[in-house]
């Protein structure tokens, strides 16, 4: 009797599991990734509501330095690739092999032509965070018997930063150099902070969060007087201002497709050949990529970034004047309307596409919330896993609690006016808004200085 | 003895059972974070010098946070008529402010010490990172009532000088 019960109990138990197994066994993939991952996410005839936020259409788009759009017609240079030309280019047997590896050569010669090299020089990763990963580790790595020291700023990018920490740990020597408010190294802090077992000098070229270009060309001169290899992260500066590696001078670039128009999952890292650089591999296997980085080079991806590079090169002027007028549109559309809007990082050394601006009296976050139609960014701490605000805002020295306030709008090649103007329009809504409901804007109002007050922190 | 070790299968077979693949919970906002701020009631400030008006301001511009929480008090009753307040802060602080108004709105003032965090944050869902709002809003409403109490306590001091000096006079 109590081996039945036993029986009736298991077999219960068991089908409960087999019920939750089959649940996750649902009739095809895609339909258990959209049952899994979206569950608040429903369209409807008035909008779209996703997390929590409803919204009556797509939000504008002034994000471009997280990621950009695909240009259609670099989309249409990867889709045969991937149907029909779909071979892998190392197959040296067959012309599925040979077309493949034709189209991949096309690529790395439009790459190197955007940036001044020879196609020999190029080696296609899987991004600029893998390509900074090789220059830093692998150099270092290579070289570590006689150059113990490595010299960055303090507003890299965080692979940068975390490839240098993770050299720390390894009993590597890392400077960070400081900058100054404009976000722009101080030349002389570099040549004293060079020694004679400096093996890289890591400064990137256009600086993603707040837009500023650092003097790469000054850095060059001052690393070939010390024979040190200058690395840079030219993620963000590819196909938006010149780069031409011989007048920077430089030893190792990190490139990244998706800020130029291309497509995700794909990047390059120039490695000069005279005088040669060598670093140890990071990715280990075949032997592809002149045994830099082993595995199967991505045909449609790499083609893609090709001629992304290849349309930076023709349009980069065009582009360039188009942005800087919406950049000014925006800006003065914006300071027409509100004070106390501080614009973070140099005015003059700026790629104008990227403006990253704090308004005072009024949070990051809260301001986010409100401008929901509005893709942009922030670098307050509540956007961030920890409370802390953006390292980069930090190094600049922005006060703290102008840290917490900043927005940056990122304007691209595909950015219209009219997007510019609604974006402002709600910008300035949205900051009126709150900044009626800030203690600290009233108190500025009343003539307390905000600096004098004790808080009672918790 | 049997039916321990019934029970006792029963219950491994139960704990083998593959926890459903433990969802990270994307970070979104409540509907109700998402309506205090759209529609945010009892925005506003009122006289500080009132001697009716206690004045709470806690929090730092440095964390993020700052909250200004006002309460009129009926001297005679004790209860609590009116609330307002303002805030420097994330959504969640601004929803976290705005509740703590309503619900000291009709209380006495005794009673809404013992209004506590972990009650806004599960009336707004609150994820665990955004809870320092909730503490701060409930940090708000004691401070605001201790800076009542101690504005009463010092004018029934001056009061009573006064009232001597009426008598000896």
């Amino acid at each position: 009797m109590t081996s039945k019960l036993i029986a009736s109990g298991l077999r219960q138990q068991l089908t409960k599991f087999a019920h939750q197994f089959r649940r996750q066994h649902l009739s095809t993939a895609a339909a258990a990734a959209t049952a899994a991952a979206e569950p608040q996410h429903h369209e409807d005839s008035t909008g779209i509501t996703m997390k929590g936020v409803k919204i009556s259409g797509r939000p504008l788009y002034l994000d471009v330095q997280a990621t950009s759009p695909v240009d259609p017609r670099v989309l249409d240079a990867m889709l045969p690739y991937n149907m029909s030309r779909f071979g892998n280019p190392h197959s040296r047997t067959h012309m599925y092999g040979w077309e493949s590896d034709l189209a991949v050569e096309n690529a790395r010669a439009q790459v190197a032509s955007l940036i001044g090299a020879s196609p020999k020089e190029i080696v296609f990763t899987s991004g600029a965070t893998e390509s900074n990963n090789i220059s830093v580790k692998g150099v270092m790595h290579f070289y570590k018997d006689k150059k113990r020291h490595v010299i960055t700023t303090q507003t890299e990018h965080k692979c940068v930063l975390d490839s240098c920490r993770h050299l720390q740990q390894e009993g590597f020597d890392v400077t960070y150099l400081p900058v100054g408010s404009d976000g722009i190294i101080d030349l002389e802090k570099l040549r004293s902070a060079i020694r004679p077992d400096t093996g890289l000098v890591s400064v990137m070229a256009v600086n993603n969060e707040i837009g500023v270009v650092q003097p790469v060309e000054e850095i060059g001169k001052i690393c070939k007087e010390f024979n040190v290899p200058f690395h840079t992260d030219a993620a963000q500066a590819l196909g938006k201002i010149p780069v031409d590696v011989e007048k920077w001078n430089v030893s190792l670039m990190s490139l990244s497709g998706h800020k130029i128009y291309g497509p995700k999952g794909v990047g390059a890292l120039y490695l000069r050949r005279r005088p040669r650089i060598r670093v140890e591999p990071q990715m280990n296997g075949g032997g592809q990529e002149r045994g830099i980085r082993s595995g199967t080079v991505p045909t449609p991806l790499v083609v893609g970034m090709g001629a992304a590079c290849e349309l930076a090169m023709k349009e980069m002027d065009y582009d360039h004047k188009r942005i800087s007028a919406l950049q000014e549109r925006l800006l003065n559309g914006i300071r027409e309307k509100l004070e106390g809007v501080v614009v973070n990082g140099s005015m003059e050394r700026r790629y104008t596409g990227n403006l990253n601006l704090s308004f005072a009296y009024v949070e990051g976050e809260s301001l986010l919330m409100g401008l929901k139609e509005v893709a942009v960014s922030s670098g307050s701490a509540c956007t961030s896993a920890s409370l802390e605000p953006s390292y980069v805002l930090r190094a600049l020295g922005v006060d703290e609690d102008m840290a917490h306030t900043s927005i940056r709008f990122g304007i691209g090649r595909f950015t219209t006016e009219a997007e510019i103007d609604r974006a402002v329009e709600l910008t300035v809504h949205q900051v009126q808004k709150l900044r009626e409901m800030s203690p600290l804007y009233e108190m500025v109002k009343e003539g307390v200085n905000i600096k004098d007050i004790q808080w009672a922190q918790h | 003895m049997l039916r321990l070790v019934s029970k006792r299968i029963l219950g491994a077979a139960s704990r083998e059972v593959p926890a459903p693949a433990l969802q990270v919970l994307p970070r979104f906002y409540h509907e109700r974070v998402v309506d205090h701020y759209d529609n945010p009631r009892n925005v506003g400030s009122f006289d500080k010098n009132d001697p009716t008006v206690g004045t709470g301001l806690v929090g730092a511009p440095a964390c993020g946070d700052v909250m200004k929480l006002q309460i009129r008090v009926d001297e005679k009753t004790g209860k609590i008529v009116d609330a307002c307040f303002k805030t420097f802060g994330c959504g969640s602080a601004i929803a976290s402010s705005s509740v703590a108004t309503e619900w000291v709105k009709g209380k006495q003032m005794e009673e809404v010490l013992s209004i506590k965090n972990t009650e806004i944050a599960k009336h707004l869902s609150l994820p665990p990172v955004k809870l320092h709002c909730s503490m701060l809003a409930e940090d708000a409403i004691k401070a605001a009532v201790k800076d009542y109490e101690a504005k009463r306590a010092k004018s029934t001091s001056t009061e009573a000088t006064s009232e001597e000096k009426a008598a000896t006079a």
